[in-house]
């Protein structure tokens, strides 16, 4: 992976920028020092690395907007910053580049139960959402895995999803509105507390834009009454062919369940050790929540377990207890985290057709032997989103290599059999190089023009999302 | 993630530690959403993420400690939530311990500081010592107006608390059980704790004999090290704990447990295996470690009576070092159920009071600012009594509320036969 070349009249006049900021804001929310700067050079995807300029952490929009203001008239890019969690790179700096953080703003501003919205600062974690709605029966649905620590800035960024959206959809179904900064500093409303914009759909461009368009501070989102009731299914096969069939069949048959997920031995290890959730050893597990009243969820569950038994699973158990369930859902959640326990790996993201979910889950496996490096698999397998886990050795030199090269081959599968490069996690820089393969050069142009009505100094993190030689001529 | 060290480096056992905890962690930041600093300050530098990241860069290059790093490890209370949250099993504390050694030994602390600090592991160990420091403060009190340093006026206002005088009951001896004998264990008696609060003890006394319980107090414990420790005063703790194993090894024939009612004391009694792992004294500290339980970890253990009363409305305050460091979260509230409390929980809690042994003294701004929100989550549950099984955080919380603040072992003998706490007040 390669960052384009730091702009050097920029390095030149770093002390300028500093100065600049410093003078406008207050005194703890301008990062400048070596060692501080070294802890801001990632996110999520430490394989790439590179300290910023500088960090602000505003703690206000005006803020944002002053310090968006000095880089926009000194030609600083910007790269924003949520929680840092991003799995492609999103938020990776470049050494010109001043990091705009939003994780001081993370107060709730509003709620309105009747319109059934909250509007808050963007900073907010999203599990914290729920948080301040939940003893008054609400949630926010989207439920990324990272929940616990990824901002609300960020799932707007990155147009997150999670277990829970095979019912309730992703980011974008559950956005209403936003306060954003364009990078000259001008502050835009766009939508509001309703569901339909009567102007020309903003927010679905702004969602899912990665930080190129503006930093959004303040959000609007659509929060729901909590279901009656839920139990998730524990279901074991001995392969994950046969596990990938029965997720086929089940979407087939228009049974909805509200979360359909897959992991593979690796991982059902390495989340039991964490989350003692008593998950069966099994070669594939899939994990099916239903809700609803008692007799409802009975009902689906029948229907499901029937077409489950069609592929003699090893293990079929319901959770018996909301301890348990919570249990089956901490683990899961953790899968990510839990393998670090075992392995170095690098997590790609990518969407199938569900009918091809046997198919390239086979391909997957012989990408391994072939590359040599093995694989674990854990994903959101109702709306074929898969995430396989390649298996690596960050210590030992060319590992990472050939490990980017494997995940390019799986990705490409993903585009071959009908489906595309990213479900949740985004582009970022890590799959920046394969738009070729999905999109042609006109329609890459059509996306940049977007871009170019909204950053025309190209400064809002321009070095993810197209390959570096389309942007050529655009960037600074 | 990717780690730096060359194989000279690698050689040293510390460092290979450090090695092995780093390459556990893969970044994900989850830590960062259940860390008491990062709630406070919002920066990913007072983030147990950013925090990893800064040691790690330090521990790398082998270069000394700088300003930065310091600033942001000191910020760091020790509260061990980052580790109960990680999903991929990294050992904060033990990376921590060492960057604070490492910061202790390459680190030229501002005078005000090293005076500070020094005074701090020269006196909180010793009760004879915390005693007249506590008499001391009390007279200059009223001038604290005129200190400077915040953290110097921090150590003048926590002289407000009363001054327990001496127990008895703590002095090294045997108490012998009542009726036939279920059990022998060692009390832990504390250093602090015995200065600030005689009860502690003494309900822990009366209640473990009431059950049948036989309770040495050896010649020779003393302070269990943490303070110290936390420090990065390595050498100066493992002088305490040593005194600490040779006293209990003394005992160790036929004993069931080594009780601490202190759970900061108790989480560092815990890692002794851990500290003296290179060491003649290994396999000794590894048997202390082992027999040493929390006294609600041990009481669980026990049959116990049906309760003598019911009612009192209890808010219960998990100690960091209890439900992080120890990893007890069950036992205290189940005792405390079975002896006929309600137990209600506040919101938040796994967020660390401020208190975190002398980091309230170190950090008084964060800390006051957590000791407000904990007060105020505890106080939301409207108790009639709040419950926490840590000296400093009974203190900490205590001074932010009208409602009593009693350890979890007080209201379990009181329920059990013991009279009522005083802290409790007559009425009710
Ligand atoms: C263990 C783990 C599990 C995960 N599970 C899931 C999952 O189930 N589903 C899923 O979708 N993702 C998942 N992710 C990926 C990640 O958590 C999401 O992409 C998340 O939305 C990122 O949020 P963040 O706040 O950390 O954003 P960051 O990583 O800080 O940024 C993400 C992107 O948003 C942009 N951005 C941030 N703030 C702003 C702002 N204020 N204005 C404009 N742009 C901004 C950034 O520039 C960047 O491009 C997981 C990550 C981890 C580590
Ligand atoms: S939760 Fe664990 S693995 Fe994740 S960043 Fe924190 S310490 Fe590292
Ligand atoms: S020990 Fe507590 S304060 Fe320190 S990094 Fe971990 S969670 Fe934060
Ligand atoms: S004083 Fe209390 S809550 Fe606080 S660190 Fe100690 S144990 Fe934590």
């Amino acid at each position: 992976m390669e960052l384009p070349r730091p702009n050097p009249m920029v390095l030149e006049r770093r002390a300028e920028i500093v100065a600049r900021l410093k003078e406008a804001l207050p005194a703890d929310t301008v990062i400048d020092d070596p060692r501080g700067l070294v802890a801001y050079e990632c996110d999520a995807l430490t394989a790439y690395r590179c300290p910023p300029l500088a960090v602000v952490l505003p703690r206000s929009t005006d803020e944002v907007a002053a310090a968006l203001r000095i880089c926009h008239a000194m030609d600083v890019p910007v790269v924003p910053r949520g929680a840092g969690t991003s799995l492609a790179g999103g938020s990776l700096p470049t050494a010109d580049a001043v990091v705009i953080g939003v994780a001081r703003l993370t107060e709730v501003l509003e709620t309105d139960y009747a319109d059934r919205i909250i509007r808050l600062q963007t900073g907010r974690t999203n599990l914290s959402v729920t948080g301040a709605v939940e003893a008054d029966g609400f949630f926010y649905a989207p439920d990324p895995s990272s929940q616990l620590a990824c901002a609300i800035s960020g799932n707007i960024g990155m147009n997150s999803g999670g277990a829970h959206c095979l019912k309730y959809g992703v980011t974008t179904n559950n956005l209403l509105g936003v306060t954003m900064v364009l990078m000259d500093g001008t502050v835009v409303e766009i939508g509001g507390a309703y569901m339909d914009a009567g102007d020309l759909d903003l927010l679905s461009v702004i969602c899912g834009s990665e930080g190129q368009l503006g930093i959004v501070t303040e959000a609007t989102l659509r929060i729901l009454p909590k279901p009656e009731g839920a139990r998730p299914v524990l279901m074991g096969f001995d392969s994950s062919r046969v596990a990938g069939a029965c997720v086929s069949d089940i979407i087939e048959a228009g049974v909805l369940p509200v979360a359909i997920e897959f992991m593979d031995r690796p991982c059902i290890r390495a989340c039991e050790a964490f989350a003692h959730a008593g998950y069966p050893d099994v070669e594939a597990l899939l994990i099916i929540e239903v809700e609803g009243s008692p007799a409802e969820i009975d009902h689906q569950l029948r229907l499901i377990r029937e077409i489950a038994e069609r592929h003699a699973p090893e293990v079929i158990r319901e959770s018996t207890s909301a301890e348990e369930s919570a249990a089956i859902w901490l683990g899961r959640k953790s899968a990510f985290g839990a393998m670090g326990q075992i392995n170095d790996y690098m997590c790609l993201d990518g969407t199938i057709p569900v009918t091809e979910l046997p198919l390239v889950l086979e391909r997957i496996g012989e990408l391994s032997a072939q590359y040599g490096l093995g694989v674990a698999n854990v994903f959101h397998a109702g709306d074929g989103n898969m995430h396989p886990l390649i298996l690596f050795d960050a210590n030992k030199p060319g590992d990472l290599e050939l490990c980017e090269q494997m995940g390019a081959d799986i990705l490409r599968l993903c585009v071959e059999v009908g489906g595309c490069l990213t479900g949740e996690h985004g582009v970022g820089v890590e799959k920046r190089d394969l738009m070729t393969v999905q999109f042609s050069r006109e329609d890459l142009e059509a996306q940049l023009k977007v871009k170019d009505v909204f950053d025309p100094k190209w400064l809002l993190n321009a070095a993810k999302v197209f390959p570096l030689a389309v942007t050529e001529g655009r960037r600074p | 993630m990717k780690t730096n060290f060359t194989d000279a480096q690698l050689a040293d056992p510390g460092i290979a530690r450090a090695n092995e905890i780093l390459r556990a962690c893969v970044h994900c930041g989850f830590c960062t959403a259940t860390c008491p600093s990062y709630q406070v300050l919002g920066d990913e530098l007072d983030s147990p993420r950013g925090r990893i990241y800064l040691i790690k860069d330090m521990l790398e290059s082998g270069r000394p400690a700088d300003a930065e790093t310091v600033r942001h490890v000191d910020r760091c209370l020790g509260c061990l939530a980052c580790m109960t949250t990680c999903p991929s099993g990294v050992h904060y504390m033990h990376l921590v311990d060492h960057a604070r050694a490492h910061i202790e030994r390459t680190w030229d602390r501002p005078w005000q500081e090293r005076i500070l600090r020094g005074a701090l592991a020269r006196i909180l160990p010793y009760p004879g010592r915390f005693r007249w420091a506590m008499l001391g403060a009390k007279i200059a009190r009223p001038f604290r107006r005129l200190v400077p340093d915040a953290r110097a006026r921090a150590m003048l206002d926590m002289a407000k608390a009363p001054i327990a005088a001496p127990s008895r009951l703590d002095e090294p001896q045997v108490h012998k059980a009542q009726g036939s004998r279920r059990g022998r264990v060692v009390l832990m008696t504390g250093c602090a704790q015995k200065a600030l609060d005689a009860d502690i003890n003494a309900a822990t006394i009366r209640l473990l004999t009431r059950l049948g319980i036989e309770v040495a107090i050896p010649k020779g414990e003393g302070c269990c090290g943490a303070l110290v420790h936390h420090m990065g005063r390595e050498e100066e703790a493992k002088r305490f704990a040593a005194h600490n194993i040779c006293a209990w090894m003394a005992e160790i024939e036929g004993l069931d447990a080594i009780v601490i009612n202190t759970s900061g004391c108790g989480t560092t009694v815990k890692d002794y295996g851990h500290i003296f792992r290179n060491d003649p004294l290994a396999e000794a500290a590894a048997e202390i470690s082992a027999k040493a339980k929390d006294i609600t970890e041990f009481l669980a253990t026990l049959d116990l009576p049906a309760p003598e009363r019911s009612g009192m409305r209890v808010a219960y305050h998990a100690a960091c070092s209890l439900q992080h460091g120890q990893k007890v979260t069950a036992a205290p509230q189940t005792l405390l159920q079975a002896a006929g409390y309600e137990v209600a929980t506040p919101s938040d809690p796994h967020l660390c009071c401020g208190s975190a042994g002398t980091y309230n003294l170190m950090q008084p701004e964060i800390a006051g600012e957590l000791g407000r929100r904990k007060a105020a989550s505890l106080e939301a549950v409207k108790p009639e009594a709040i419950a926490a099984g840590n000296i400093g955080c009974m203190a900490q919380i205590g001074e932010r509320t009208g409602v009593p603040v009693v350890h979890t072992v007080e209201l379990l003998d009181w329920a059990w036969g013991g009279p009522r706490p005083a802290k409790l007040g007559n009425s009710g």
